[in-house]
């Protein structure tokens, strides 16, 4: 296996550019090996498009990009046989079946038949789809394609396995199966990287975490140092009468020292904890004590972690802005 | 399922699925080529909806000239149908090639194909794979033809050698032009729009061609386009070999399209796809 202190990925100055839009611009990444890795940002940031070029499925127009030392596009070969990539779209045939999809996928990898056959059944049994394994694809649920889709990848098992918003659109319990499955394969020693749209994930599982927007790298670290770097998270109210939320907004603003935000909700409202760690539950007791004390009721309360617009507006100074589908291009 | 999960963070026997082992030695160009074409055999066989235009098309395309328009054209539907039926194997391989693009095309969107791409196999096994599939359909196309025509009295001169012999050489162009289909669908996005395509251009050369009518029947301008067409060119290869009478020029000169099709657009579509 390859030592710790290596590095699985070192980009310097990816560029990739589709007709109209800049994907990427200029992005430097240093991956170390054995450690799982996450790209965080809204859609359209060019974390797909990063990915796709650190898998040898696109050209960078500038810059360079080595997995494990080889360069992804002159030695694209040796980058191949080190990784296994999991597309954002199910990378997977919906016209075969379960079985067939790894058995096919074995016999491309270089086993024998047979062996295809026995790893494919492995697999299917490891990742829980032995009942389902002689169904075509296209009847699976959304997460028994994607325990398939990553079963897939692990044909041969990858140093480097990039995942592409693996969790996206899958119910709490698949996604809690697909972080366990993430786990156990970081543990075995293999690099992840994957990307995601969410901080709570990037948070469980990365070690270390790029946060993208607009093509641009404008944040990297250990989970604790970007949540620090935000502040400690927001305080959620839910008022039982909507006409307190002024009042209410007044007092939270006074006794957390933040920023106070009136969500959607007419009732509700969001105030940010600035310190972080311990002190943060006896500074929110004591703003909820605020507002019982003022006579303003609250129906619900919750002490949440900076959300993903709340680390864009504190790393970027704005809301993330939904760009044109630039991760659905090629 | 949920046990399984758990078995997957807990026990060492799960772990050792997830465990790093030797790796196997890189597949062979024919071994990648030939699970390829395996998995397209797979889904033909397992949506025989696919073979609709296949099979549709001929037997549509043969009843309807021979028994709509045959005395006209031919003078009587017997004598018609033997001028028709190489000119119905040749307009079905054409459009099933067409197919072909669109196939491809649909492939390539749907995701499966970013996985195939970051195998460590060569590119050219991947399309010379999806081909090989093609291949299939190209033979049950031409049995579907020839099978029909000989159903309703089509009694060639050529005898089995003939027909065996101009089957294989309209396989073998439709198998060189599904190279340019196979450049189309990694240019264009949409499947859709490749069938367009192939449709839009297939349809004309069919129809402004040998394959219905007698070119000499034709106003001399039109004479000119369809004896220009390539397509009369392959149906009068076709012809001559059903016909037993060993058209060597116009073969050589269909083999020789073959040869520069091949050579012009399966480069062309494997750089198209390494680059895409």
């Amino acid at each position: 296996m390859t030592r710790s202190s290596a590095l699985a990925v070192e980009a310097s100055g990816l560029v990739k550019a589709f007709a109209a839009t800049v994907a990427v611009h200029g992005i430097d990444l240093s991956v170390p090996a054995g450690s799982v890795y996450g790209f965080l940002g809204p859609n359209g940031a060019g974390k797909t498009t990063t990915i796709r070029m650190l898998a040898t499925l696109l050209r960078p127009d500038a810059g360079t990009a080595r997995v494990f030392g080889h360069d992804v596009v002159r030695d694209a070969a040796a980058v191949r046989d080190r990784i296994s990539l999991t597309g954002q779209y199910a990378s997977l045939d919906d016209g075969l079946t379960g079985r067939e999809n790894l058995a096919l996928l074995g016999r491309l990898h270089g086993h024998s038949r047979a062996g295809a056959a026995s790893r494919a059944g492995e697999l299917l049994d490891a990742f829980g789809l032995t009942d389902a394994a002689d169904r075509l694809v296209k009847t699976y649920s959304g997460g028994m394609r994607r325990r398939l889709d990553i079963a897939a990848g692990l044909i041969v098992t990858p140093d480097l396995l990039f995942l592409d918003e693996p969790t996206t659109g899958l119910d709490p319990r698949s996604r809690n199966e697909v972080w366990a499955i993430i786990r156990v394969m970081a543990a075995e020693g293999t690099t992840v990287l994957l990307t995601t749209q969410y901080l709570d994930e990037a948070d469980q599982l990365a070690d270390r975490i790029a946060v993208i927007d607009r093509g641009t790298l404008v944040a990297e670290g250990t989970s604790s140092q970007l949540k620090a770097s935000v502040g400690g998270g927001a305080l959620h109210v839910r008022l039982n009468d909507p006409h307190d939320r002024p009042a209410a907004t007044r007092v939270l603003a006074q006794a957390l020292g933040g920023a106070v935000t009136a969500d959607a909700d007419p009732a509700a409202l969001s105030a940010r904890v600035p310190a972080a760690g311990p002190a943060a539950g006896e500074t929110v007791a004591r703003a909820l004590s605020d507002l019982a004390r003022a006579q303003i009721a609250a129906t619900e309360f919750a002490l949440g972690q900076p959300s993903l617009d709340e680390v864009f507006l504190a790393l970027t100074g704005r809301p993330p802005a939904e760009r044109s589908p630039e991760e659905k291009a090629e | 399922m949920t046990t399984t999960l758990d078995a997957i963070a807990g026990t060492a026997a799960a772990r050792a699925i997830l465990a790093g082992r030797p790796r196997p030695a890189r597949p062979g160009t024919l071994s990648v080529a030939l699970a390829f074409g395996g998995r397209a055999l797979r889904k033909i066989r397992r949506t025989p909806v696919q073979l609709f235009d296949v099979v549709v098309h001929p037997v549509v395309f043969t009843l309807m000239f021979t028994y709509l328009f045959g005395g006209a054209i031919g003078g009587s539907t017997g004598r018609y149908l033997g001028y028709l039926v190489p000119g119905i194997l040749v307009m079905t391989l054409l459009v099933t090639t067409g197919t072909t693009g669109a196939a491809l095309s649909i492939d390539l969107a749907s995701g499966v194909f970013d996985r195939f791409r970051t195998l460590s196999i060569r590119p050219a096994a991947v399309l010379v794979g999806a081909l090989l599939g093609d291949v299939v359909r190209y033979a049950l196309a031409s049995a579907v033809v020839v099978g029909l025509g000989l159903a309703l009295g089509f009694r060639p001169h050529g005898n089995v050698p003939g027909v065996v012999a101009a089957v294989l050489l309209v396989v073998a162009f439709g198998i060189s032009l599904s190279w340019v289909w196979t450049a189309l669908a990694m240019v264009m996005r949409s499947p859709g729009a490749v069938l367009g395509v192939t449709q839009a251009v297939l349809y004309p050369l069919s129809f402004f061609s040998n394959i219905f009518v007698i070119p000499a029947t034709l106003p001399g301008w039109l004479r000119a386009v369809v004896n220009a067409n390539p397509v009369t060119h392959l149906v009068t290869a076709v012809r001559g070999l059903m016909s037993g009478t060993a058209p060597g020029g116009q073969v050589a000169w269909i083999l020789l399209a073959c040869a520069l099709l091949t050579a012009v657009f399966a480069p062309l579509s494997l750089r198209l796809f390494r680059t895409r």
